[in-house]
């Protein structure tokens, strides 16, 4: 989704800053994951919003419906039944989408300029105008969330409805929350209600209730309150410390440049040699053996046709 | 064109052929897989249709590369077998460089460098078609961790295979006499009695 008003901080696949004189206000999604009920209106909102219908599938006997992330469902209540110690039940659901990470994996493996921007107000959003279905924003990604559509060949996920934010209205899914399990603000305000929240939960027992804003990609701006944060993989193997993986920086970091200085080493050094060592030729003398080993024979020839 | 009929066949027409299809593809990929390599070659991708029809083309041309790289390559292996004097000239290789192979080791159709590159090809075109399958999502899902080695793989025996592709160009640049060898198929007796004196003689009957 584009909309170009809001300041861009970074943009994919390229290597001059971006405009960024403009500060704008961080922006944050928090789900608070213990006042979440599953009744999946912020999923229904999300498609409302922006109209987008994933097929009818199969249930596979899970309540997840659909039971994956898609190009045209961006967000999927994930449901986890999870034992306690004591031999009780919980039933954890986790509301799955785009985290919007501060130093987004997806931007940097995009190898297509413009395809993926992160926004000043910490939105990355997918320019599908520009993309070229690669993929790579998904082999980037340390949460799993692009996805290819079949329809088009484009990448997609939740865009933080970048279009409603820019004109000052919360996303669809966080208005349309009846338990208010959904906020949206700015990220110091969001922290500071989490705080609440979280000393909420320490008082009923939860010990280990926290927020979830995972350093290892800068912080993100979809947060979750965690009633288990020592625990993320509860919360359908939310990751306990995602980056962007090793394997990807090794990919896209500082080999790229050195490898084409390698290659541009490599073509012009050919083209030095040839101007201060010369051409490789025949020696003369290997030429005039084998000429007059022509001529030799040319003869021998005619003496024959005589 | 027989412009002496003394001249030496070095490769057939269908050797030729082999090798051209195999060079097309491979300068076609170089040049589309670069453009996504990173981004101050992007504008490549114009040479492909646009930025899209560059990622939908590229690993066609890629399996089309591998096969004919396949054929290439059985037909080739045996005359690149490493053997002694291959060793000899590889450590000799200096002197080759430096514009004097007065006293290289007489060489057979190929020399030892020929053979490193034969080979380093080989084992280049295997990853980067394997890793080039994993990375291609029309087609193969496969783990993600998978796909992030792939990606590293294949873009590090891109960058290894263009290498040695300058050399190659280079070496038969530089060695004058040469390209004939792979256009229309002849080189001169002289040529091939100065670089590959060995098949010379085996191809002439010549015991000088
Ligand atoms: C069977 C052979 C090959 C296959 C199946 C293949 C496939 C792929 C695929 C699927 C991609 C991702 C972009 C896309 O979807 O188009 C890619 C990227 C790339 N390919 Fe290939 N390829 C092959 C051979 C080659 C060769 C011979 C070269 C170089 C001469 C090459 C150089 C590259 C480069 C540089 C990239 C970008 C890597 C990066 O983003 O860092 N590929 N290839
Ligand atoms: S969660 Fe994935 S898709 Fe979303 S910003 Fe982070 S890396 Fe990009
Ligand atoms: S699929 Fe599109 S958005 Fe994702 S990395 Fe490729 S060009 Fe960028
Ligand atoms: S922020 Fe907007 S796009 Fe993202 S899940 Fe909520 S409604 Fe969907």
């Amino acid at each position: 989704m584009a909309l170009q008003s809001l300041d861009i901080k970074r943009r994919s696949a390229t290597t001059t800053p971006s405009p960024q004189a403009r500060e704008t206000l961080e922006v944050a999604k928090l789900i608070d994951v213990s006042a979440c009920i599953g009744c999946k209106a912020c999923q229904a909102a999300c498609m409302e919003w922006n109209d987008i219908r994933e097929e009818v599938g199969t249930n596979v006997g899970v309540y997840d419906n659909p039971n994956d992330l898609t190009a045209h469902q961006w967000t999927v209540m994930r449901f986890d039944e999870v034992e306690t110690d004591d031999g009780g039940l919980e039933w954890l659901i986790r509301k799955d989408g785009c985290m919007h990470c501060e130093d987004p994996g997806c931007l940097k493996a995009c190898p297509s300029p413009g395809a993926i921007i992160q926004y000043s107000n910490g939105i990355v959003d997918f320019h599908e105008e520009n993309c070229i279905g690669c993929g790579y924003c998904i082999t980037g990604c340390p949460f799993n969330v692009p996805r290819i559509s079949k329809q088009d060949g484009k990448a997609y996920k939740c865009t933080l409805c970048s279009d409603r934010v820019a004109v000052g209205q919360a996303p669809a899914c966080a208005k349309v929350c009846p338990t208010g399990a959904i906020q949206f603000g700015s990220k110091e305000k969001m922290k500071e209600y989490a705080e609440t929240r979280i000393t909420d939960l320490k008082e009923r027992g939860y010990d280990n209730a926290g927020l979830y804003d995972p350093a290892g990609v800068g912080g993100t701006h979809v947060m979750y309150v965690l009633h288990h944060a020592d625990k993320p993989a509860l919360y359908h193997n939310l990751p306990k410390d995602p980056t962007i993986s090793p394997t990807v920086s090794l990919w896209k970091g500082i080999t790229k440049p050195l490898a084409m200085a390698a290659l541009g080493a490599a073509a012009l050094g050919s083209l030095f040699h040839y101007v201060m060592k010369g051409p490789n030729e025949v020696s003369k003398e290997l030429e005039d053996e084998m000429e007059r080993e022509d001529e030799r024979l040319r003869a021998l020839e005619k003496e024959n046709a005589k | 064109m027989i412009r002496n009929p003394r001249d030496i066949q070095r490769y057939n027409a269908s050797e030729r052929a082999n090798h051209w299809v195999v060079g097309i593809c491979f300068i076609l990929l170089a040049l589309s897989g670069l453009a996504f390599f990173h981004p101050a070659f992007f504008p490549l991708t114009q040479l492909f249709g646009s930025p899209t029809w560059t990622r939908i083309l590229h690993p066609y041309i890629g399996v089309v590369m591998a096969v004919f790289f396949l054929i290439m390559t059985l037909r080739f292996a045996r005359l690149n077998y490493i053997a002694q004097r291959d060793i000899e000239w590889l450590k000799r290789v200096g002197e080759m460089v430096n514009g004097d192979d007065h006293n290289m080791p007489e060489q057979g159709k190929y020399n030892g460098g020929q053979k490193m590159l034969f080979w380093g090809l080989v084992l280049g075109m295997s990853l980067i078609t394997i890793t080039g399958v994993l990375m291609w999502r029309s087609w193969v899902t496969v783990p993600v961790g998978v796909i992030r080695v792939a990606s590293v793989v294949h873009a590090a025996a891109a960058v290894f295979m263009i290498g040695l592709i300058i050399m190659h160009v280079y070496a038969a640049i530089w060695t004058k006499g040469t390209i004939r060898a792979m256009l229309y198929g002849t080189v001169t007796r002289a040529w091939a009695k100065q670089h590959h004196r060995a098949w010379y003689r085996q191809v002439t009957g010549d015991k000088r």
